[in-house]
């Protein structure tokens, strides 16, 4: 049955396209004249600026420190939400968490039972994580389910998303984030908390992805 | 420049100040007008209703004719270098419809398969007014005077099909006297849209109650638009409502006030 | 169903009445015309959106460029459909995932019921599926196929949620719940949503709240989830979905099974591609530089370690369901091109006074009034008859040509021209099915036909001007407040200006006569 339909698409595409039988058309060039980049170097000062200006505007909180501050930058963050109890992925970097005054179960750690079960994610203050690639110019961060990352999960059910993007990630564009991402790795595009313009067509945040999104950015 | 003149089959039967206006204005400019007789209509409310078969001899008489008008006159033609139209829609109709219609007929079999060519030769010298002025003409200030408070309302054909863009504005505001004033939502449709207007009564209606109530709020004596048929709705509206602005074509405030002495 | 139109062997949709309503559009349109609330939260959030689509367009000064390129890629895309189609099966059975393919509704119906069932075990079977907002599962008619199987599938998009809960029908493709203000949903809430808090307020964040924890427990113990996709790279076997709320994320990331249903022409040849379409789809569709989520995976999604990430038992549905019949007309292909991300809806003059339930398809709009017909077939009845005929023949007259959709389309696709296409279409087939000899199809097509005998010759032409002067009786004051039928529907609204003393052809033979 499913051959069958599989193949009787095909030819019904063929027929629609006129082609009986022969090659493959060869691909049309795409005009490709729009901005591939902005001109910037990743972790540019004018893209770090542009960045935080687009995060806020969609109402994420922003703070940013330098190299040796971010365990401290982290630890402040938690204490003024009051939370006590995180997931964290398995390869998040030692110092990130170092200065919280938390209690911190880690998805995928034999101690913590391996995979954190959804409860235990839908209970806990809050998630620590770091991401693959941040783009300026739309205020997005892309999690890449890399150790720093944690699988999709872990960043999806806990209430509170605080993301530490370092100044090298952060480039200018969507065309020059593309190629520092693996297809092969699910994703996720993050561009402010979840939202929705459902009502009216006017946006608020909060629904039912982490209604709060705090990003420590590591700068110099 | 000797210019070719298509009144336009709506101007011709309904609103000839349209054209007449358009004559007087670009003699005054210095030019020379001429008007080819055997010119009826460009066939587009038979396109756009989905009669393109029952176009189809219009869109060839209406090619015909002004493929004769633009030969030069040593070769039986009148020499024009240059199709004037003072609307929007029927120059829309000639430079995106007619080639488009040409080559269904000719799928078909119904039509040469050279006609889409020549639609194409014809259009590419067919102007609308604001464009003729200032593109071809090279000409924002007509040198005409109309001391009345006017509204522009951009046609959607001029807008969408043609691009003219500010012509029309850069037209109006060089019009000694003329109080222009923003019209809002101005580049919304008046609902006109050929026989949607009888298909689609109600709708059409709602439509131009919005583009009524927004030619209210500018306080106008005047509304203007390249279009007599746009304006033509318009003016349906505001004469039913007893609103007291009227509806001018551009061509009769570039001619300037009093033009009609020239008739 | 057989049909007039596209070509022979190419059948068109199998419907389960999600394409063609029960009314055609100027009837419909009253309806909706006369309901002044309607029209009020239509005006308020198609202005609102307007406003917003414009202020992030505007920030991009390579948006034309954008638009060039994606109407490039989607050429690109139907010239080499099978080819691609193709490829992406291969890569995403490669990374673990399924590939299944559907004529028509019908048989996507069957093929996701199958999986659902699949999914389940005799003695714990598998009773309800979360959903993600999909046009493809609206089409096909998906929720009513699996109800009739005793399965209840759960919208989770907030528009979606709250149609479902009012028994209600989409009238917009990206927020269905267009229709309704904050008051309204404040209480379909309260009358249909069960243990909601009775002190619940209209403030949107508050509503918002409110499907949070209806929907929590739901997201958490899903097994099984459905989905469509807005992109599907054929390079990569990646599959994109772009959210605002999460409930994407949800469906998409927590329960074991996920079953994807696509049209064929949701796919982009190369990974590289979504460097266009992901700039030109939310600032065209929410107005935003970005939406708040976009999902990608390819396959059975594991992190970079090896271990799952997201459901194992991927399945994607390959959809024709009358695209293939839209494919094979030319001037008609273009409508595939579309990325669903309404902004045409948005800017239409037609679309913003009668909303989308006027249209009676899941595609309102100016994308609907080109998409349907294709899809769905016309029939060739209805050109002259507004109250009666098919529904589906009235929807490419349900446009004033102003050409806004075609300025506010990502991918350029030029409706005005392809309105004027399927109406032409439209009038071929009612001339080819009612042709009597010496007799035209209708009174439309017999005035029409008079008219084009009139207009080729400038004898005739006078001479009915002629016949206009007599207008001139009619007139008082200077108009004319009624006419005969079919004009009344002009005059009931409008006045017509009395027929000038002196047409310009008479005024020029006496002015310049000599002349040319
Ligand atoms: S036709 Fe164009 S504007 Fe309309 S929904 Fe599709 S992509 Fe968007």
């Amino acid at each position: 049955m499913t051959t069958s339909a599989r193949d009787e698409v095909l030819r019904r595409i063929r027929t629609a396209l006129g082609r009986t039988g022969g090659a493959a058309p060869q691909p049309s060039p795409v005009p490709r004249d729009y901005r591939t980049s902005l001109g910037q170097e990743p972790g540019a000062p004018g893209l770090l600026d542009l960045l935080v200006d687009r995060l806020v505007d969609y109402k994420a909180t922003v703070h940013r420190c330098a190299p040796d501050a971010v365990g401290a930058t982290v630890a402040a963050a938690l204490a003024a939400r009051g939370a006590r109890r995180l997931a964290a992925p398995s390869g998040l970097p030692a110092g990130w968490l170092a200065a919280a005054d938390v209690e911190t179960v880690t998805d995928g750690a034999a101690q913590d039972g391996g995979a954190l079960p959804v409860a235990t994610l839908d209970a806990v203050d809050g998630v620590v994580t770091g991401c693959a690639v941040a783009v300026a110019q739309t205020g997005t961060i892309v999690l890449d389910s890399s150790p720093d990352c944690g699988r999709r999960a872990l960043t999806l059910v806990p209430d509170y998303h605080l993301i530490v993007v370092r100044a090298d990630q952060v480039v200018g564009s969507v065309p020059e984030a593309l190629p520092r991402l693996d297809p092969d790795r699910p994703l996720t595009w993050v561009s402010g908390p979840s939202a929705t313009s459902d009502i009216e067509l006017d946006r608020v945040e909060g629904v039912h992805g982490p209604r709060t999104l705090v990003v420590v950015l590591v700068e110099g | 420049m000797r210019i070719a003149l298509f009144a336009t089959c709506l101007a011709d039967a309904m609103f000839p100040r349209a054209a007449q206006a358009t004559v007087v204005l670009l003699e005054r400019l210095g030019h020379e007008v001429v008007f080819p007789s055997g010119q009826t209509c460009c066939g587009q409310m038979h396109v756009n209703t989905g009669y393109q078969r029952e176009a189809l001899p219009v869109v060839e008489h209406h090619v015909d004719v002004f493929e004769t008008a633009l030969r030069p006159r040593a070769q039986g033609g009148d020499g024009v270098e240059a199709v004037v139209a003072p609307s929007g829609s029927c120059v829309g109709s000639v430079r995106h419809q007619h080639a488009v219609v040409a080559r269904r007929m000719a799928e078909q079999g119904r039509a040469d398969t050279g006609l889409a060519a020549r639609a194409e030769a014809v259009a590419a010298k067919t102007y609308e007014l604001s464009e003729l002025l200032v593109d071809v003409l090279g000409v924002t200030d007509v040198g005409a005077r109309y001391p009345h408070r006017v509204t522009y309302h951009p046609t959607c054909h001029s807008l969408r099909m043609l691009r003219v863009d500010d012509k029309p504005l850069r037209l109006l505001r060089a019009v000694h006297g003329l109080d222009l004033v923003e019209l809002p939502d101005a580049e919304q449709c008046c609902g006109f849209g050929g026989t949607f207007s009888v298909k689609n009564a109600d709708t059409s209606t709602a439509m131009l109650a919005d583009k009524i109530r927004a030619v209210q709020t500018t306080r106008s004596e005047v509304v203007t638009a390249g279009d007599s048929s746009c304006l033509m709705h318009i003016g349906g509206g505001l004469s039913r409502l007893r609103v007291g602005t009227k509806t001018v074509h551009l061509a009769e405030i570039l001619a300037g006030e009093g033009w009609e002495a020239a008739l | 169903m057989t049909t007039f139109l596209g070509m022979p062997g190419l059948p068109v949709a199998t419907e389960r009445g999600t394409l063609r309503g029960p009314d055609t559009f100027p009837v419909a349109a009253r309806r909706a015309l006369a309901d002044t609330q309607l029209r009020k939260n239509l005006g308020h959030a198609t202005s609102t959106i307007r406003a917003k689509r414009a202020r992030v367009v505007g920030e991009l000064d390579d948006w034309e460029e954008l638009r060039a390129a994606g109407a490039a890629i989607k050429a690109d895309v139907m010239a080499r459909l099978p080819e691609l189609l193709v490829q992406l099966e291969e890569n995403v059975t490669a990374r673990g995932g399924h590939v299944h393919w559907a004529r028509d509704a019908d048989e996507a119906n069957r093929i996701v019921l199958d999986l659902v069932r699949a999914a389940g075990t005799p003695d714990d079977p598998v009773t309800s599926v979360v959903k993600v907002k999909s046009m493809a599962t609206q089409e096909i008619g998906l929720n009513e196929a699996l109800a009739e199987a005793g399965i209840a599938a759960v919208e989770t998009d907030l528009a979606e949620l709250i149609v479902q809960l009012s028994d209600d029908t989409p009238s917009h493709i990206l927020v269905p719940a267009i229709h309704r203000n904050r008051a309204e949903i404040r209480q379909i809430f309260l009358d249909h949503m069960p243990d909601v808090d009775p002190g619940l307020t209209d403030e949107p964040r508050v509503l918002a709240m409110a499907a949070r924890a209806y929907l929590r427990r739901t997201f958490l113990a899903a097994r099984v989830a459905v989905s469509g996709a807005n992109f599907a790279i054929a390079e990569t076997g990646t599959l994109a979905v772009v959210e605002s709320e999460g409930n994407g994320r949800m469906c998409l990331t927590l329960p074991q099974t996920l079953v994807t249903v696509m049209g064929i022409e949701k796919l982009l040849p190369t990974w590289r591609d979504l460097e266009v379409f992901l700039q030109l789809l939310p600032r065209s569709s929410t107005g935003e530089r970005m939406n708040p989520y976009t999902s990608m995976w390819t396959g059975a999604p594991r992190t970079s370690d090896g271990a799952p990430d997201g459901p194992q038992e991927f399945h994607l549905v390959l959809l024709d369901n009358g695209r293939t019949a839209t494919l094979a007309d030319e001037a008609g292909r273009q409508a595939l091109h579309c990325i669903r991300c309404s902004a045409c809806l948005n800017v239409c003059p037609v679309y913003e006074r009668t909303g989308g339930h006027a249209y009676g398809s899941v595609y309102p709009g100016p994308i609907g009034a080109v998409l349907t017909p294709q899809l769905a077939g016309m029939h060739g009845h209805g050109a002259d008859a507004p109250a009666g005929g098919d529904p589906v023949d009235s929807l490419p007259y349900a446009s004033s040509l102003c050409g806004a959709c075609f300025d506010a389309c990502p991918v350029r696709i030029d409706i005005p021209s392809m309105l004027v296409h399927l109406r032409a279409k439209h009038v071929e087939t009612a001339q080819a099915q009612r042709r009597v000899p010496g007799l035209p199809a209708s009174a439309e097509n017999a005035a029409m036909s008079a008219a084009a005998w009139v207009m080729q010759d400038a004898g005739r032409f006078s001479f009915a001007e002629r016949g206009l002067q007599l207008g001139r009786l009619l007139a008082r004051d200077g108009r004319i407040r009624s006419l005969p039928p079919p004009l009344s529907a002009w005059t009931t609204s409008r006045d017509v200006p009395a027929p000038p003393a002196e047409t310009f052809r008479k005024w020029w033979a006496r002015t310049r006569g000599d002349r040319s």
